[in-house]
């Protein structure tokens, strides 16, 4: 079977449709699928759950973690909390966003022009006592410098 | 030869520094040595300048090498780690090593030694006892040890636990709900996160047990989605105790009914406030209620509800199975029993350290956390995560309790310790305090949707190099005008507490703000 955003949001709608309270539950389990909650489910999902397209679309612009585009193939989300900026945090972004040729600002973040990567601002990851962190997709890491950093992408680019 | 028994940690502290890597070498290597091992992922003892830990039983107990790195791991083997022996990263037996030895671990008491997926391992080393004690009480009788343990809730609020169960208890409705808050989103603090990893069953006992006392029959857990290990692991462990039936229609063979079920949130650190919790797990956008009504009353879907923290739910099974009276003898003042606090930032010995309230701040940095990580000396220490105050080195001995802090406008909050050396900008972390409320606020009430935004820009006018003299004072007035209006507007600690750093800051560290007399130009 062709895996579409429709037929994905109807898997979802099937799986966690009769939940009480089921559209994070399914919206993540778009998410975790397709990368991203696309524009196009929303109808789908609204009506599956009997809400508003207005409800719908609310919830995944409120929440950070959902994503209307796609991402790059690699998602990079560097730490900005207290804890990593007391072991330069700041730093290691700034090094990010040279390296990957991505742009954030503010909670935003950005795609490289190549597609490669999305680097996102990311607010704890309860590393806090081997700061500065950060998480490749879904591994996490610690203790980073910026040297660490180009390591661990230098190993995403030799795996893809 | 028997097999040796060798731990390698799981918690996602351990595997953020490779040690999964450690694990598939150390097997790999014993393999091609013919050394028979048995290989337990334990959770982490809250050494964390020592990830990846490894350990090795040995009949003196268990001998501590780390940090291990992969290519440690020949090395180790050579010179005997399967018998606990001398190497510059042996670090004697674990218990022993004073980060641990001089820590007083109850709630934390297994954690690091057992498989947190192992209900054996977990039932013998105490696990379910605070459950089965509480089956044969009544209700009333639950609530009343926790009552007269002292516990508060240790997210933050510090609200008497027993309290709210009781309200719970005594309202009448169909359905009741137990909701843990695992929304761990203050930056410094990792206590929940552990738990959930390390010893998730402690927490699954604790919620059934809330359940018991009030009558609730439906749980939920809402972890952040920043979290995946956490999240992975609570579930599986929530699997395994519906399986062996300590949870499910038919609780330990009760007649009682307790269904947990794991939830993910989505990246809002507003979430973390018990009412936008409730919305999120309702399945809309997490935004703050007005209370009253209370969510005791009317809390999930309209029905009462015992929220609670992780920490606060794992401390229960111990209060149950050792009682009150054991709990509520540690401690000082109204702050009863212990707290796992956690020391993070540029500290030299980050981890986890519980101890009984009436610590010091300048005990856990120095004795514990041996100074700052860049030999620097420590400028500040924000405790309580962003919402909290930056203490001067003048507060660094003040006991740690919820009403000592207070009373100098401090918060213990959730126990996270966050310290920065003397390159630290207070200016610049007012700043971000408050960029951060703007990007986190849930919009609902204008002191924090829009102060937020105006007190970055205040800042930013306060540190521009054209700021005179002349105009200085005025925009620190503002700022704090500005504080106060979200200090006493605001609906929810998000903008309400978001002045505190800022304020602290100011109030502390005048001259990072280009300030020298803070009394004549900021009254």
């Amino acid at each position: 079977m062709n895996v579409t955003p429709a037929s994905v949001a109807q898997a979802a709608l099937a799986c966690h449709g009769d939940e009480p309270g089921a559209l994070l539950p399914i919206l993540h389990a778009v998410q975790d699928a397709l990368g991203h909650v696309p524009r196009e489910v929303v109808p789908q999902i609204a009506d599956g759950l009997n809400l508003s397209r207005a409800e719908v679309h609310g919830v995944v612009t409120y929440y950070h973690h959902f994503r209307e585009e796609a991402t790059g193939k690699h998602v990079v989300q560097v730490c900005r909390a207290e804890a990593c900026q007391a072991m330069g945090g700041d730093a290691l972004m700034a090094h990010a966003e040279r390296a990957l040729g991505c742009h954030t600002h503010g909670g935003h973040g950005g795609t490289s022009a190549d597609g490669q990567y999305t680097l996102n601002p990311v607010y704890c990851l309860g590393l806090c006592a081997s700061s500065p962190a950060m998480i490749v997709d879904e591994k996490l890491h610690a203790r980073m410098s910026p040297a660490r950093f180009d390591q661990v992408i230098a190993k995403l680019g030799a795996a893809a | 030869m028997s097999a040796v028994t060798i731990y390698v940690p799981r918690d996602s502290a351990a595997l953020a520094v490779g040690a999964d890597e450690v694990a598939a070498t150390l097997r790999a290597e014993c393999a091609r040595r013919g050394l028979p091992v048995n290989l337990v992922r334990n959770g982490s003892r809250g050494m964390f300048w020592l990830e990846p830990l490894v350990e090795v039983t040995v009949p003196q107990g268990r001998v501590a090498y780390g940090p291990v790195a992969p290519e440690d791991v020949p090395g180790l083997l050579d010179a005997g780690l399967l018998t606990g022996a001398a190497h510059a990263l042996c670090h004697g037996i674990t218990e022993q090593i004073p980060y641990l030895a001089k820590q007083e671990r109850l709630t934390f008491a297994r954690m690091g030694i057992t498989d947190p997926l192992s209900i054996a391992d977990y039932e013998a080393h105490e696990g379910f006892a605070g459950l089965r004690a509480a089956l044969a009480m009544k209700p009333e009788a639950i609530v009343q040890q926790v009552l007269d343990s002292g516990l508060r809730g240790r997210g933050g609020a510090a609200f008497p636990t027993g309290i709210k169960w009781r309200t719970v208890a005594a309202a009448a409705a169909a359905q009741k709900y137990i909701v843990c808050n695992a929304d761990e989103g203050d930056s410094g603090t990792f206590s929940d996160r552990m738990a959930m990893e390390g010893d998730p069953f402690m927490l699954i006992e604790g919620m059934t047990i809330a359940a018991l006392s009030t009558g609730a029959t439906r749980g939920y857990v809402y972890i952040r989605s920043e979290y995946p290990d956490a999240i992975a692991t609570m579930t599986e462990a929530v699997r395994r105790a519906t399986a062996a039936g300590f949870l499910g229609d038919d609780v330990l063979s009760s007649g009682r009914a307790f269904e947990l079920i794991v939830r993910k949130a989505a990246g809002a650190y507003v979430c973390g406030e018990e009412t936008a919790m409730l919305e999120s797990l309702e399945g809309k956008r997490g935004i703050v209620r007005a209370k009253p009504p209370l969510p005791a009353l009317e809390g999930l879907f309209g029905q009462p509800t015992v929220i609670n923290n992780v920490i606060s739910f794992a401390t229960v099974p111990l209060i149950l199975s050792r009682g009150a009276s054991y709990y509520r003898d540690y401690g000082m003042g109204r702050s009863r029993g212990t707290l796992p606090m956690q020391l993070a930032g540029n500290i030299l010995h980050g981890g986890l350290v519980e101890k009984a309230f009436g610590v010091t701040l300048r005990e856990l940095m120095f004795e514990f956390g041996g100074g700052c990580a860049t030999g620097r000396p420590i400028k500040t220490a924000q405790v309580g995560g962003p919402l909290g105050t930056y203490l001067p080195e003048s507060q660094w001995d003040l006991p740690i309790d919820y009403e000592a802090y207070a009373a100098v406008g401090a918060v213990v909050g959730h126990g996270g310790i966050v310290v920065h050396d003397d390159t630290a900008d207070l200016s610049k972390l007012a700043r971000y305090a408050m960029e951060f409320c703007a990007i986190e606020s849930c919009g609902k009430c204008t002191p924090c949707r829009i102060g937020s935004t105006r007190g970055v820009e205040v800042i930013d006018k306060i540190m521009a190099p054209h700021s005179t003299k002349h105009n200085k004072p005025q925009q620190v007035q503002l700022l704090r005008d500005l504080c106060d209006t979200m200090v006493n507007g605001s609906l929810c600690a998000m903008g309400g507490m978001t002045p505190y750093p800022v304020l602290s800051a100011l109030d502390h560290f005048p001259q990072d703000f280009g300030l020298a007399n803070p009394n004549r130009q900021a009254a």
